[in-house]
């Protein structure tokens, strides 16, 4: 079995009274593809802001490769190789595809800004890798075509993609997806599917928050399932489909969005 | 897209016309009054310029005018009571402007949309009323009578003259500022062109996505404030030498409101905009003097329509055009 690579160790956040994620614990294993699942409110979202260290947690901790990040800055925790992407289509929409990539290849900048700015030799070394990096990125994610469209043109199926090619772009060690499928039809799902996977196979740990079960039943290594804040359950699809406090939380809608 | 040759030559001509060309037709012309007002418009569009890099980030700034004035202020007490030289005042005035918007700037950069632009349109009255109330800045009676600058020499030969010999002073302080703007807007160019540009559009679009991909957002954000903070001292620096005097009104909330204006005028997405706003709207202010007491109908109407025409600034007629021609 693969190592502990993130750790997530009775973790509580609380917005005033109310308690979104009440001490959860479980380890994400290197090069697994792991799902957070759970009804609306469960505090999926929640759970991959701490993890991210976008908010800071109440009580417990985060650790990463055995270094705690939870409550550091979230660049510092990107640094570390923790990139999460985020809902919907959050990109910069002002700059064309490539350049999208491209900038988000700030980690692996060597020169300085000022390097940057005089155009030093390493900044053009840089600039010239990010180049080429990005074009490998969007050929992985077959956005090749569209790298000098604008990337308010795209339609959503494509976006989405583009969103993962800027975590990509980061050289992450740990890629978190928030709702990778949403809005997406059969067709885009599935392939979006095989590029989670695709991601998974060049060495990165793909941790998702997701509402489309079969999608989710079809990635996923390993599950954990949230409710109210706390978890539930956790286990392989099979496990988790036949987990009776996963049933009846889903209790109304479950029989057919686990996949039953 | 424009080659890159034909973009240095297009810099080359405007310096040439600016620095040669327009001396030759004001002296030709006897219009010496002129110089005054091209000298300001130079300066004004230098601060234009720091406020532009702000809203490239994605910030609101109307509070350029209180960098403007410590700048003023900066120079004037280096000049009369340390006896620096004017030309050592002038980036040193740019660095304390910038050194104050680094402490000013890290709590309120936090802030966001209209919350950091009434902030800012605050701090030009809190400068003013700090320099009305220190005893270093002379309070309501300003600092006056500032020396001209004196000359620069490397041993014994002299590469500019000292200010107080020549005829006409005001030719010099024209080439003087529009050397400095020249450069400024090189710089500005230079930077909006290099990976730091890429950046501060990805701040502006997004501060969560750029921080998730390891951007130091915080950071960013204070060296883009600082620049246009520092562009607004040397500003400061060369209008106290100019009119030899700063007062604590030297610099007010509608320099702030005006050079914002410039560059929503000029288009935001443009590195010249604050340039071009600059120049129409201060000269079309002159130009407008003979209509008396309807000047400011006139001009109101006419920046309103401005504004309704081409939303993007003056310079998007550039793009209007090109789109036009390529179909």
């Amino acid at each position: 079995m693969a190592g502990t690579i993130l750790e997530v160790d009775h973790l509580t956040k609380r917005y005033g009274g109310l308690i979104a994620v009440n001490d959860v614990s479980f380890e994400l294993r290197e090069r697994e593809i792991l799902s957070v699942i759970g009804p609306n409110g469960a505090g999926k979202s929640t759970l991959f802001k701490l993890i991210a260290s976008f908010v800071k947690p109440t009580t417990g901790k985060v650790t990463f490769n055995g270094e705690v990040i939870s409550g550091r800055a979230p660049h510092l925790v990107a640094r570390k190789g923790v990139v999460r992407t985020f809902q919907e289509a959050t990109i910069f929409k002002g700059l064309t595809v490539r350049d999208n990539v491209i900038a988000a290849h700030q980690l692996r900048a060597r020169a300085s800004l000022w390097g940057f700015y005089l155009g030093s030799a390493t900044a053009r070394a840089d600039e010239a890798e990010f180049g080429r990096s990005a074009d490998e990125i969007l050929g992985f994610l077959g956005l090749s075509e569209l790298r000098d469209e604008q990337a308010s043109a795209l339609p959503q199926g494509h976006l989405r993609a583009l969103g993962i090619a800027i975590g990509l772009a980061t050289n992450p060690k740990v890629l978190l997806l928030d709702e990778p499928f949403a809005g997406m039809n059969h067709d885009e799902t599935m392939h979006a599917v095989e590029l989670v996977r695709g991601v998974r196979d060049r060495g990165v740990t793909v941790m998702l928050v997701e509402h489309d079960m079969p999608a989710v039943m079809r990635i996923s290594d390993r599950i954990v399932v949230l409710n109210f804040g706390q978890k539930i359950a956790e286990g392989t699809p099979a496990e988790i489909q036949k987990d009776d406090k996963v049933i009846e939380a889903y209790l109304g809608v479950e029989d057919e969005a686990i996949g039953l | 897209m424009i080659p890159p040759s034909l973009k240095i030559a297009g810099a080359v001509v405007f310096a040439l016309v600016l620095l040669a060309g327009v001396p030759l037709v004001l002296n030709a012309t006897g219009r010496f009054d002129l110089y005054y007002t091209l000298t300001l418009i130079s300066l004004l569009a230098i601060a234009s310029a720091g406020v532009w890099i702000t809203f490239y980030i994605g910030r609101i700034n109307i509070g350029q005018a209180a960098y403007a004035l410590i700048g003023g202020y900066a120079s004037a007490i280096l000049v009369t009571g340390y006896g620096w030289s004017f030309w050592l005042t002038i980036p040193a005035a740019g660095l304390v402007a910038a050194a104050v918007a680094v402490v000013i700037g890290l709590p309120i950069l936090r802030l966001r949309g209209v919350y950091f632009a009434m902030v800012t349109l605050v701090s030009t009255e809190v400068a003013r009323l700090t320099a009305l109330a220190l005893p270093i800045t002379n309070g309501a009676k300003g600092m006056v009578s500032l020396p001209l600058p004196g000359p620069i020499a490397i041993g014994p030969l002299t590469i500019v003259p000292d200010f107080s010999t020549l005829d006409n002073p005001r030719v010099a302080f024209y080439l003087l500022s529009v050397i400095v703007m020249l450069l400024a807007f090189a710089g500005v160019y230079r930077l909006v062109h290099s990976r730091i540009g890429r950046l501060f559009v990805a701040l502006q679009q997004n501060e969560e996505l750029a921080s998730s991909m390891g951007v130091n957002i915080a950071g960013l954000r204070i060296i883009a404030y600082a620049i246009s903070s520092f562009l607004g001292g040397i500003t400061g620096a060369i209008f106290s030498a100019v009119s030899q005097s700063v007062y604590p009104s030297s610099f007010t909330t509608a320099d702030s409101i005006n050079f914002m204006l410039n560059c929503f005028l000029g288009g935001l997405g443009y590195v010249f905009g604050p340039l071009v706003g600059t120049f129409v709207l201060r000269f079309g202010w002159e130009l407008l003097f003979q209509m008396a007491q309807f000047q400011l109908l006139i001009y109101a109407a006419v920046l309103i329509a401005l504004m309704l025409v081409l939303p993007n600034g003056i310079l998007s007629l550039i793009d209007l055009r090109g789109r036009k021609a390529a179909r």
